[in-house]
């Protein structure tokens, strides 16, 4: 896949995604996407409620079989090869979760063995220091808050120390204090790890301050993508959540060479 | 929180029998755990099989002063109704793993993990030799204390039943669980009721030759009917039928390598249907 791209694309992409399609019987979820996303960036996968943002991730992830197209990541079609970048790879989604009756160490010791790490102990002890999570890793999964399982769930996301991490809502359930601790964590490790972020939110603020690029959808398509910056000059806006109404509303404020970008590459 | 360090973590290899094994065992690890923090669990799963031993074995006692085959083999109740949920939990096990990581909304976890297909139908597996012999072998303390019977009393054919059984209740579990995924959650009832469309052509306590003619051949293509047969040979002939025990092992090859397929395509199915993603409560 990724031979069609110029070499430089190429060898710098960590993800790239060609012509992907999902149909369900009638319906077309996501219709033909293209689009790549650089090494050791952090992008935003934009959209409203049925945009196609969960069905792309879900493919990406390999839990979803693309109807037509191609999916590239770290190098390897993971539509063929997907054990081979299972094991870089890791994810949190506000679809799935984790055993409510085993302890927070319980479920993270169960994820460190899945994924082999050496030392499953020290790593857990390190990622519960971090995510405030010690006082927690005696307790039921199923006795905390949401915050603290979105917490716990982050912990697990990281336990492989991901070369790519796909986010879906990854704060959205958090208070402001802790959503802003989970950030600054989340945007220290992408710098200190080079790790490329691909995270659907329906946080603007949190888009404008973590996210490199940003690709929007509608209805399954691409209409527009590029830096926060540029978005935001090219729609004449304010800020990226004025942008997001424009374009999930998709009214004629959207600009012609916005229009224009749909399936490009980054 | 503090602020993270990033230093690289260390992985073992990920292709190869050993991490193969050593993802099946973080599996069995994640069951163990739920199992075994949990009493009511460990004693729901011997409490059935008890409590239908207690009553064949009263009806044994009932029946031997006028049932002649009863006085020649005492244990001829006791140990089939043994055997049967050797069969059963053998079945209900691998159901019931796939049904807890349904209720957890885990699968996609797994799935997007390095874990196999096939690791985790090992997983599964093992899992049912595990509730099996917690289930039946507490059944098979109280009978001995009760009733003064050992299933032990079968010798090495014990063996070769077991294992039939045990592989019977897998091939029938993973197409279990296969409809399960395919219907969702709603299809759960299956994992308890499926065994009991089997049990009457099994002739766990009367010879297949009672059934009617037709009957019988349905029983023939049934791997538990012929270890049912073959447990009837020892205990009132004395003699382990090999040819039972020849038929039970090709059909439970056959049977077991349909369960693995139809598996398979329930998981495809599943991924086609985006139902990993979204599937549990």
């Amino acid at each position: 896949m990724s031979a069609h791209l110029p070499s430089s694309i190429a060898d710098d992409a960590a993800i790239v995604v060609s012509g992907l399609y999902k149909n369900y019987k009638e319906v077309q979820a996501v219709k033909g996407i293209s689009f790549t996303v650089r090494r050791g960036t952090t992008t935003a996968l934009l959209g409203g409620n049925g945009a196609g943002k969960t069905t792309t991730l879900s493919m990406l992830l390999g839990v979803l079989t693309p109807t037509a197209g191609t999916i590239t990541m770290l190098g390897e079609d993971t539509l063929r090869h997907r054990y081979r970048v299972l094991p870089r790879i890791n994810f949190t989604s506000p679809y799935v979760d984790l055993p409510k009756r085993l302890t927070v160490r319980e479920n993270l010791r169960v994820f460190a063995d899945l994924y082999g790490l050496r030392d499953p102990r020290g790593r857990i002890a390190e990622l519960a220091a971090q995510f405030d999570l010690e006082g927690l890793l005696k307790r039921p999964y199923g006795h905390l808050s949401a915050g603290q399982r979105t917490r716990v769930s982050l912990a697990k996301a990281l336990l492989n120390q991901p070369e790519v991490l796909l986010l879906d809502e990854p704060t959205a359930s958090l208070d402001p204090d802790i959503g802003d601790r989970m950030r600054t964590y989340l945007e220290d490790y992408q710098r200190d790890s080079r790790c490329t972020m691909l995270l659907a939110s329906h946080n603007m603020g949190e888009v404008e301050r973590m996210c490199d690029d940003v690709i929007m959808l509608r209805a399954g398509i691409v209409v527009d993508q590029g830096s926060p910056d540029e978005l935001i000059a090219r729609y004449g806006r304010a800020d990226m959540e004025e942008v997001f109404l424009d374009i999930a509303r998709g009214g004629d404020e959207q600009p012609a060479a916005g229009a224009a970008a749909e399936n490009i590459a980054m | 929180m503090d602020r993270p360090a990033h230093a690289a973590i260390a992985l073992y290899p990920q292709s190869g029998l050993a991490p193969s094994a050593r993802r099946v065992r973080a599996l069995i690890r994640r069951h163990a755990y739920l199992l075994l923090k949990s009493w009511p669990r460990i004693v729901s799963m011997a409490y059935y099989p008890t409590v239908t031993m207690v009553l064949w074995a009263f009806l044994t006692i009932y029946l031997t002063p006028t049932t002649n085959f009863l006085k020649d083999a005492p244990g001829f109740f006791i140990g089939a109704v043994l055997l049967w949920d050797i069969l059963f939990r053998g079945q209900l096990g691998v159901s019931l793993t796939l049904i807890e990581e349904l209720y957890s909304r885990n699968l996609a976890n797994l799935f997007v993990s390095p874990l196999r297909l096939h690791e985790f139908i090992a997983g599964q597996l093992v899992m049912s030799v595990l509730r099996a012999l917690i289930g039946v072998g507490g059944a098979c303390v109280f009978a001995f204390l009760l009733f003064h019977y050992s299933i032990f009393s079968f010798g090495f054919p014990l063996i070769a039943f077991f294992t039939m059984l045990i592989v019977f209740g897998w091939a029938i579990g993973l197409a279990v669980s296969a409809l399960i995924l395919r219907w969702g959650l709603g299809a759960e009832e299956l994992a308890w009721a499926a065994m009991f469309l089997v049990a009457p052509v099994s002739g766990v306590y009367y010879p297949i030759g009672v059934l009617p003619p037709w009957l019988q051949g349905v029983a023939n293509a049934l791997p538990s009917a012929h270890v049912f047969e073959g447990m009837r040979a020892l205990l009132l002939d004395g003699m382990f039928r090999w040819d039972h025990f020849a038929w039970a092992a090709g059909l439970n090859v056959v049977y077991l390598a349909l369960g693995v397929l139809v598996f398979r395509w329930a998981i495809a199915y599943a991924r086609e249907h985006g139902m990993l993603m979204q599937m549990g409560e």
